[in-house]
């Protein structure tokens, strides 16, 4: 069986994000970038379907700027056996992004295709719900746990009260959730080794998908500040605050 | 302009996302209709026609929607939605997961986790896990929106809006429900309460969650927890705030033993006021607290509880 896995390069999760003064966007100059969380988990998971012997191939595809290629590396380091790097200029929303990834499904032909459930910039949580929407796969979305089995997959979400269990026929789409696994680290030799790794660069026009986007961001503000707040001595002090000051109990 | 309102609900309830959908969809058009699908759904579809500003609630009974799974569901809404210059979910766990595929079946881009309406076209919405807004605006003929049901105030009731049984059913055979583990609590929902009392890593162990309790009953608080403490395995995934948690708005948060990482206060600095205990007077909690306490949390909550 062979896993797709589509990774994102976003900001580091740790790194305190400004506003550019013109309000045009985030400024991303000189910040660290990384593997989006999520899609690192996406990663380990088909990684462990292949030491399992589920998986045979674990196929990387990021789309975006050439310094993208960075982070299928990381993922190859991480175990995947070989990377797409779909080349466009253009920061893409969600729906594109899985127009092209569909493109990618029909050459590929995966079993199944594991995502993150969002990458932590645009905060959409998108991709993988349209990427099945457009191959008509069904979806298994916030991915707690994933069991292949044959000809169909379990996948345990997390929902709003709890955890959901569903079946979905194969092929199918997965989206990952923050306790799906822990990702391991990438080994030094695994690193080097990764470097020998096939990783073929594709340009997004290639495809034949229009890329133009219908939303429009008009302007990026900082968020109101909250005001200091004041520190109290003790139990006493805030419960008294609470009624008298705040009102809230 | 038509806007059509998916109502979330448990087959047995109305949640009360639906009245703060119903808020910001009057921002959008006039003409407001939500559609209730599930099984065994009357009541739910009796108690939408109450919301005030709802024109229609057309009711889609089946087995096929018992469990709102994406594939029959988002088939429904994206059949239904093409008539509607809007369509709206709550971004809830139902939402996020079925509305980017009706989005992508109606070959539109999705607006996700809408904060604010400025017009029928321009939406505010939070990125980087909150640390920027963006206001976006969609030429998109048909917008499919998610809306953070905590930015927006409910609708009232006292409308008898008309009943309409749709007669459109997607049942698939590519997926299948097969179980569901709910969490049981007595207390208010995370996302509907007025007070929340969250308890991080600090609290040490699932068992010091029950100093929490108390607090909770005497506040009508409900609990949660950051994600530290779910993934030490203290409390479950469902109770988590944050941004890949439960975003929450409440009149008063207090957060004992959480230091208050970007991922937390993704999902709770927009409550009215905020408490913290910490015994770390340096945890950027303070720093978006309106109280601060600093102390050990095992001799604080005990006086706290005895002091309400």
């Amino acid at each position: 069986m062979k896993i797709l896995v589509p990774v994102k390069r976003a900001i580091d999760y740790n790194v305190k994000v400004r506003v550019k003064p013109d309000n045009s966007a985030v400024d991303l100059t000189n910040a660290k970038m990384a593997i989006n969380p999520f899609c690192e988990i996406a990663v380990e998971e088909a990684v462990r379907l292949k030491e399992k012997g589920t998986a045979s191939e674990v196929v990387v595809v990021s789309i975006g700027e050439k310094a993208c290629q960075e982070q299928i590396r990381t993922a190859l380091a991480l175990g995947a056996d070989r990377g797409l790097h779909i080349e466009t200029s253009d920061s893409l929303d969600s729906l594109q992004v899985a127009k092209l990834l569909q493109k990618v499904v029909e050459e590929e032909a995966p079993q199944l295709v594991i995502l993150g459930k969002q990458s932590i910039d645009s905060d959409n949580n998108q991709t993988g719900q349209m990427l099945a929407a457009l191959t008509g796969m069904p979806q298994g979305t916030f991915a707690s746990e994933v069991q292949v089995e044959e000809g169909s997959v379990a996948v345990t979400r997390e929902i709003d009260g709890g955890l959901q269990t569903v079946k979905l026929s194969l092929p199918a789409v997965v989206t990952t959730d923050l306790r799906l696994n822990e990702p391991r680290y990438a080994s030094l030799p695994n690193i080097m080794k990764a470097k020998r790794k096939p990783l073929d660069v594709k340009a997004a026009a290639d495809y034949g998908v229009d890329l133009t986007s219908k939303v429009k961001t008009l302007k990026v503000e900082a968020p109101a500040q909250r005001q200091g707040g004041v520190k109290v001595a003790d139990v006493a002090e805030l419960v008294e605050k609470l009624k008298t000051e705040a009102k809230v109990i | 302009m038509a806007v059509l309102i998916y109502a979330e609900h448990d087959n047995q309830h109305l949640k009360p996302d639906t009245h703060k959908l119903v808020t910001a969809a009057s921002q959008m058009g006039d003409e407001l209709h939500v559609l209730v699908a599930g099984e065994g759904v009357d009541a739910i579809a009796k108690q939408a026609a109450t919301i005030a500003g709802v024109s229609k609630v057309i009711v889609a009974d089946n087995a096929a929607y018992a469990h709102q799974l994406a594939e029959p569901v988002s088939a429904l809404v994206a059949d239904l939605g093409k008539d509607y210059s809007h369509v709206l979910a709550a971004a809830t766990t139902t939402g996020k997961n079925f509305m980017p595929r009706v989005a992508a079946m109606l070959d539109v881009a999705q607006i996700s986790d809408i904060i604010r309406v400025d017009s029928a076209d321009t939406f505010v919405r939070p990125i980087y896990a909150g640390n920027a807004i963006a206001t976006v605006q969609s030429e998109d003929a048909i917008k499919v929106l998610t809306v953070r049901s905590a930015a927006f105030d409910a609708a009232a009731e006292g409308n008898s809006a008309s009943i309409e049984n749709s007669d459109v059913v997607k049942a698939m055979d590519i997926s299948g429900f097969v179980g569901e583990e709910l969490t049981e609590s007595e207390r208010p929902e995370l996302t509907a309460a007025d007070v929340i009392i969250s308890g991080g890593r600090g609290m040490q162990n699932g068992e010091n969650f029950a100093l929490l309790e108390g607090i909770a009953d005497k506040l009508g608080a409900a609990i949660g927890a950051s994600r530290a403490a779910v993934d030490a395995g203290f409390v479950p995934n469902d109770m988590q705030v944050g941004q890949t948690g439960k975003i929450v708005a409440p009149q008063l948060y207090i957060a004992v033993g959480i230091s208050g990482a970007i991922q937390h206060l993704a999902g709770m600095k927009d409550s009215k006021i905020i408490v913290a205990i910490n015994k770390d007077e340096e945890a950027p909690i303070f720093q978006v607290a309106d109280y601060g306490l600093v102390g050990d949390l095992f001799d604080i909550l005990p006086q706290l509880e005895a002091a309400l």
